[in-house]
């Protein structure tokens, strides 16, 4: 659609303005303002230049973290991205109850409150208590998240795809649903083997929303809090001690300001830059579609 | 056969995800005894005790008002400020509009844990600590972004030929805009809120921080109460239930949006 120029306009985008520097610029302020000064107490604060960020560059807790940190995003990608395409094309196409019934419990998990997510899996995982770990026990697999982290991680990663798949297979069925039929008919007379038709006809439609689904992911399960935080509490030890639960922990569990305001601007912008560059593929991609 | 095939797989799918949800009920339909004793895969002993405790007891039930209140308002900020704001991204080009849109998005992005402590500062000094309206606002932080978003996908999809004929027709803009352009977009204003109304009720993290009394949220409610009294894991449960179902409400009022909501409008 062609815009039109109008400088007028900026007055229907001030209120959003307004409000998102009031709730976003005057704390990230705050952040740098923390990033640069040390105290002794007592609100008073001296200048330090840029002393916290070496030490955070440098630091072997934000490596490990920022290790983990990778791990975990590159394996919930790897299987929550594939199998979400694998699921949407299951779902069913025809308008009806039984389509209406599974979008709803497919979209289930999306809306239950993030640390019930956690006390969901904290439960379900316990020997004793629940039907998870219970049964592995039974299975005679030693299983226990909270004392071996090979357990805990398994049942980071699980809880993750039980919790985000579903969005991805949403995205990918509402691109499904955009091709039109005319589509399938053609490759039928065709002949194009089952493959072929995903390769050439839904995997091109869905790559608009595969990458809304990629940046949402990659964003989300970077800033992940909540969920491992019920589960596992960052451990055992620091096996699954995620950038934003060491970040809380630093900030408001040991109060070091500095450090941890360094480490808050090291993040953002690592996440920033990341996301800028998928956001730009996008834009092109939106561009590409529309001439 | 094929249809055999995506009807196993769909099956399969939504067992996994509905296994968790299904223990989570049977243990709020349980005795403590009966959870910590025996390991039984539905209730033995059939109770809504648990249940009873919620809605008797007045630091639960308020939880569940508290987050109720902070999300509508939420959701009312959110959309009142991010709908004149997506209207001008979706039909006029100005100054930076592309940069604004970039950066409206990276609050999107900036991860909750980096404003945690800057929020609490922010809202004790100005005496919004441990009201609903703290809350609300700190969560504009990623809804207004993301109303944006979508507002934007769907409104592009309305011709700008329908706003020129308005006004040949003499409406005024704010007549066009309630009377016309809000109607077209209905479905999109129903997706926006869906999503606004989904992060703000699914936060722990700021509403936890912003919260002591007055405005506890129901997920605070419950990470304390587990830390405190240790294992009342039936009521905990029941807690749990409760707090899936407004969810499960307002899924069901959007399924026929939900999927392209999710795609924010840009399929």
């Amino acid at each position: 659609m062609k815009k039109t120029h109008n400088q007028k306009a900026w007055f229907m985008v001030l209120p959003v303005l307004i409000l998102v520097a009031f709730s976003a610029i005057i704390p990230l302020m705050t952040v740098v303002n923390y990033s640069v000064q040390d105290t002794f107490g007592n609100n008073e604060f001296f200048w330090v230049g840029l002393e916290w960020f070496e030490e955070i560059l440098h630091s072997e807790r934000m490596h490990d973290a920022l290790i983990r940190q990778t791990i975990f995003t590159s394996i919930i990608l790897a299987i929550e991205i594939p199998l979400g395409i694998y699921v949407a094309l299951h779902m069913p196409k025809n308008k009806g109850f039984w389509s209406s019934l599974c979008l709803v419990l497919v979209a289930l998990p999306l809306l239950i409150p993030w640390n019930v997510v956690g006390t969901i899996w904290q439960v379900f995982g316990r020997i004793d208590i629940g039907l998870l770990g219970h049964t592995l026990d039974q299975l005679g697999i030693t299983y226990n998240y909270t004392q071996d982290s090979t357990a805990a991680w398994f049942t980071i990663i699980i809880m993750d795809v039980w919790h985000w798949t579903s969005l991805v297979v949403l995205l990918c069925y509402a691109g499904l649903q955009s091709i039109p039929d005319a589509y399938y008919q053609a490759a039928k007379i065709d002949q194009a083997s089952r493959w072929d038709v995903f390769r050439h006809i839904e995997l091109p439609k869905m790559k608009g929303v595969l990458l809304i689904a990629i940046l949402l992911r990659f964003m989300d399960s970077f800033m992940i809090y909540t969920e491992p935080f019920v589960v596992t509490g960052g451990g055992p030890g620091n096996a699954t001690t995620f950038l934003s639960i060491d970040l809380v922990k630093m900030a408001i569990g040991q109060f070091d300001l500095g450090p941890a305001a360094a480490f808050s601007l090291i993040y953002f912008l690592g996440i920033l830059l990341v996301s800028w560059v998928f956001y730009t593929i996008m834009v092109n991609s939106d561009k590409e579609d529309a001439q | 056969m094929r249809s055999n095939k995506s009807a196993f797989v769909m099956t399969l799918y939504i067992l996994f995800l509905m296994l968790p949800i299904y223990w989570l009920i049977n243990m709020s339909l349980k005795t403590n005894q009966e959870i910590l004793s025996s390991f039984s895969l539905w209730p033995t002993h059939l109770t809504f005790d648990n249940y009873k405790v919620i809605f008797t007891d007045a630091s639960w039930y308020n939880g569940y008002l508290n987050s109720i209140t902070y999300v509508v308002m939420n959701t009312l900020i959110s959309l009142a400020v991010a709908l004149p704001a997506a209207y001008a991204f979706s039909r006029y080009t100005f100054m930076g509009d592309k940069h604004l849109f970039f950066w409206l998005l990276t609050n999107r992005m900036a991860p909750p844990a980096v404003f945690a402590l800057p929020f609490f500062q922010l809202y004790s000094s100005v005496g919004l600590f441990d009201t609903h309206i703290a809350v609300a606002l700190a969560h504009t932080l990623f809804n207004v972004p993301l109303a944006v978003w979508i507002l934007e996908g769907f409104m592009r999809g309305v011709p700008k030929e329908i706003d020129e004929t308005a006004y040949i027709d003499g409406y005024g803009f704010f007549a066009f805009f309630r009377k016309i352009f809000m109607p077209l977009i209905a479905s999109g204003i129903g997706v926006a809120a869906f999503f606004c109304f989904m992060f703000s009720w699914v936060e722990l993290l700021l509403s936890r921080t912003l919260t002591s009394v007055d405005a506890k949220s129901i997920a605070a409610t419950m990470t304390r109460t587990a830390s405190a009294s240790g294992l009342d894991w039936g009521v905990l449960a029941a807690a749990g239930v409760l707090t899936i179902v407004p969810g499960a409400l307002v899924i069901y009022f959007v399924r026929n949006h939900i999927a392209k909501g999710f795609a924010l409008g840009r399929v």
